[in-house]
């Protein structure tokens, strides 16, 4: 998408993009988008609070939340080191941006491969994530089986769905960076450079601070 | 600035596009106003459908005991009528007609992102389409607009109805976040110099409230329809008690977006009638920012309300307390602006025009479905109305005496702009006068048979429940209310063909789209205007007037210009308008037909062909989305603003 503006700002001789805002359009609109998917990751992540605090309270009646609790399933080590993977891409991201400001487009390509191996890998390490869980009995199902044991919760589902859109928004997040590696490959002489991986760069923090919130209230608390 | 002066090479396409395939300067277009007609048709042909909809409703109730309809069809038809005019009549045709005039009133060239505005409009048709092909394809959906659980789990909603009332909503709701988007940066970063925040037009003001409203409301109906489309494919049970689920929390996630809703039907007709008002009254608006912040307080007060939809479930005296209180303080600017709306006419020198009647019809049908509406907002009474045809007359005071009399306020007053013709004032005085007396007729009645006990969305009752006489009166009013959309289909067509040409400024109006020829020129501005005040045109047109009152006016007059025909048009060529394409169009074809794939992927019908030509779908459609990608991003190159500075 690209922006139009005004003759006006021309004639001012104020950069282009900038609107009556004096913020580039493009950045407006994205950081619009970023509220709204606030709200988004807000209604999956409530949904599987609530009913995790459900399953909490019906295994505790039962006395049975010491060894039956579903985050026992949660493995810690494999989600530490994804988020690790997640965080360093953000630095990478930076670095990347600073990079194409400087017009150091060696370097800013080094970056921007960091960071598509960086999340590609965290895409990678979900899946795999995903496939032991459900080996485990943490299926798409409002029941799960721990140690032989069916409980009813819908604990599996609220988790994979959660997570799983997440996963589907780094992988748009991935496919964008791409997207973005070869258009400046291909126009490395372009003014607009910068600004494309500033949005890229956006988006993707907001990707990383979504699993920062869903690794911090789903599997660490 | 890619619609800035600089100097380009190729044509502009408003002159390239004039080759051997008319339909692509349609298809492939990226221009707001052709985009908004599209909107504009494309929503009033979805009006007629909801309309007969509505009428065979009408027909079986008009009698007791009457079995022109089985239960099950009705059941469709109730479900399609709401969604329909909610989803691709009101919303769309708000949509429709700021998309044409929004740019126009702040003195735009087009929208913000032109290429974004095109994937809206083939979205939301796509939509539209994927849900209306769901009565050809086994039942249309049948769980109510709002869709309530677990109605809507598959054990008791079995036809792929609702699968593609969430797939088609998920669409046209995808395009409504990128039109709000659009219109937010749009407002706030394309602005003309000297048009600041509080010299906007009141309508542009509405649309703004009403894209963060979009954008704030959207995403909850989003999870809440992701989340039943798992239940009903992939065996979650989110809103299924009987597995653990939780009816209650569909009914949070919808109405935290739904009620929301509501203002985004209303706001922006507001918004029309506050442009409307002070025109034919040769007045400026009465309390100008006190109409555009009571806007922004429903905006904000309409996130807390939502439960008041609830009442009937029992949340308990503390939450029913909190948002009847809540929902009663909504008055306060609703009343405000109405207020201000009388302010206006009063002393003014009002004329009676068609889109003027309109506009008054719309203040007083809304009054009335405004108190109805008070008196739901309290618990007590709303327990005894809740699921009765009091609420359906309730709704329908303010959404067809409200959001649909205004429209045809909008259409009246704007219809010359768009198409260069006048509408028949006569003919549209007429069609007024049958309208608002059949609008009464119609659902006048609903108030007293919903008091007296009537439940809605029943398909037929009992003779002798004194209900007869009032639902065959119900009955006839549709057919007149059908006979008034017929004349002005008529004085449409007719004056398309015949009708009065209208000159660039037919009402004697104030804001900047009054200056510009009509139709206006594909870049709008030959100049683009210098705003001084929060009417420039009748600065122009009257300055001897324009310091009467300061409220918004600095000292020094708008530089606004009639771009008379006379004065020619020379240097329009070297405007240059961003590039046709059909990238936004395959983007949205690729996700339409993806998300049909998406409703048969997990269905057992006809075993596994069905399940292969579903993946098959999904599969097009993700490389029609890739293409388009690609397309979208060589064509915005062509209008990249950083060419033909640099290098």
């Amino acid at each position: 998408m690209s922006a139009t503006s005004h003759a006006h700002h021309d004639e001012a001789g104020q950069a282009p993009l900038v609107g009556s805002l004096g913020v580039d359009s493009r950045k407006l609109g994205l950081w619009a988008f970023i509220g709204s998917e606030t709200l988004f990751f807000t209604a999956l992540i409530t949904t599987h609070l609530i009913f995790y605090a459900r399953t909490k309270a019906q295994l505790t009646a039962s006395g049975m939340l010491a060894h039956m609790d579903p985050k026992h399933f949660l493995g810690i080590n494999l989600t530490s080191v994804l988020a690790a993977i997640l965080l360093a891409s953000s630095l990478t991201m930076v670095l990347a941006l600073a990079a194409s400001k400087a017009k150091e487009w060696a370097k800013f390509r080094f970056w921007l491969l960091a960071t598509i191996i960086l999340g590609s890998s965290f895409v990678l390490g979900q899946a795999y994530e995903f496939s032991h869980l459900y080996a485990e009995g943490l299926k798409l199902a409002p029941q799960f089986v721990y140690e032989g044991e069916t409980v009813k919760s819908l604990f599996g589902v609220t988790f994979f769905t959660m997570t799983g859109f997440h996963g589907l928004h780094v992988t748009l997040g991935v496919i964008w960076l791409i997207a973005v590696y070869f258009k400046v490959r291909k126009f490395s002489a372009s003014p607009e450079n910068p600004m494309d991986v500033e949005l890229v760069g956006l988006y993707w923090h907001f990707v990383d601070l979504v699993w920062v919130a869903i690794f911090t209230l789903i599997y660490l608390i | 600035m890619a619609i800035a002066e600089h100097k380009l090479t190729s044509v502009s396409p408003a002159t390239a596009s004039s080759g051997s395939f008319p339909w692509r300067t349609w298809l492939a277009t990226v221009d707001h106003k052709k985009i908004g007609i599209i909107y504009i048709v494309s929503a009033f042909v979805f009006f007629l459908l909801g309309g007969i909809e509505a009428m065979l409703m009408r027909v079986q109730l008009g009698a007791p005991n009457n079995t022109f309809l089985s239960a099950d069809v009705y059941n469709q038809l109730f479900t399609m009528h709401a969604t329909t005019m909610i989803f691709l009549m009101v919303m769309p045709m708000n949509v429709g007609i700021g998309n044409y005039v929004v740019p126009l009133m702040i003195g735009a060239r087009d929208m913000a992102f032109p290429r974004l505005n095109a994937m809206s409009i083939w979205l939301f048709l796509g939509g539209g389409l994927l849900l209306y092909m769901s009565f050809l394809t086994g039942g249309a959906p049948n769980g109510g607009w709002f869709a309530y659980a677990p109605l809507t789990q598959v054990q008791y909603s079995p036809t792929s109805g609702m699968d593609y009332w969430i797939l088609g909503l998920g669409l046209t709701g995808i395009a409504s976040i990128a039109g709000a988007l659009n219109f937010i940066v749009t407002v706030l970063n394309m602005r003309a110099p000297g048009m600041t925040i509080n010299r906007m037009p009141l309508f542009v003001w509405m649309n703004l409230v009403v894209s963060f409203i979009i954008i704030f409301a959207f995403p909850t109906f989003t999870v809440g329809s992701i989340e039943l489309l798992f239940d009903r494919q992939f065996g979650g049970a989110f809103f299924n008690p009987a597995q653990g689920g939780d009816a209650m929390l569909w009914q949070h996630l919808f109405w935290f977006f739904g009620h929301p809703e509501v203002y985004i039907l209303i706001l922006p007709v507001m918004g029309m009638i506050s442009e409307i008002l002070p025109v034919f009254s040769r007045k400026p608006i009465f309390g100008y920012s006190f109409v555009a912040f009571s806007g922004v307080g429903i905006g904000f007060l309409g996130f807390i309300v939502w439960a008041h939809h609830m009442f009937g479930v029992g949340m308990g005296p503390m939450a029913n307390a909190f948002f009847a209180a809540a929902s009663m303080v909504i008055a306060i600017p609703t009343g405000v602006k109405i207020f201000n709306w009388i302010a206006t006419m009063w002393a003014g020198d009002v004329r009676l025009t068609t889109a003027m009647l309109y506009s008054i019809g719309f203040i007083s049908m809304f009054i009335i479905g405004g108190i109805s509406g008070i008196t739901l907002a309290s618990p007590p009474i709303d327990l005894q109305q809740t699921d009765s045809y009091y609420v359906v007359a309730h709704l329908h005071y303010v959404l067809f005496g409200g959001s649909i009399l205004g429209l045809f306020a909008g259409a009246y007053y704007w219809f010359p702009k768009m198409t260069g013709r006048m509408l028949n004032e006569r003919i549209g005085k007429i069609q007024f006068w049958i309208m608002l007396i059949s609008f009464n007729v119609t659902f006048f009645p609903m108030h007293i048979v919903g008091t007296e006990g009537m439940p809605r969305r029943i398909y037929t009752y009992e003779a002798g429940m004194g209900w007869d006489l009032w639902n065959f009166i119900e009955t006839v009013g549709t057919f007149f209310l059908a006979f008034s959309i017929l004349v002005f289909i008529y004085n449409v067509l007719s004056s398309l063909r015949n009708g009065e040409v209208a000159s660039n400024d037919p009402w004697d109006a104030a804001t900047l789209e009054w200056t510009i020829p009509s139709p206006p020129p594909s870049y709008n501005f030959l100049h683009i205007p210098v705003v001084n005040s929060r009417r420039p045109l009748w600065d122009a047109k009257y300055p001897h007037a324009a310091g009467d009152d300061h409220h918004g006016a600095s000292s020094a007059p708008s530089q606004v210009r009639y771009e008379y025909t006379d004065e020619g048009t020379a240097g329009a060529k070297e405007i240059h308008m961003p590039s046709m394409t059909f990238s936004p169009m395959i983007l949205s074809g690729g996700l339409t037909i993806a998300a049909l794939g998406f409703i048969y992927i997990n269905k057992d019908i006809l075993g596994l062909p069905t399940r292969v030509a579903a993946l098959g779908f999904i599969l097009i459609g993700i490389v029609m989305v890739a293409i388009a990608i690609r397309g979208w991003i060589v064509d915005s190159r062509k209008d990249s603003p950083y060419l033909g500075q640099h290098h």
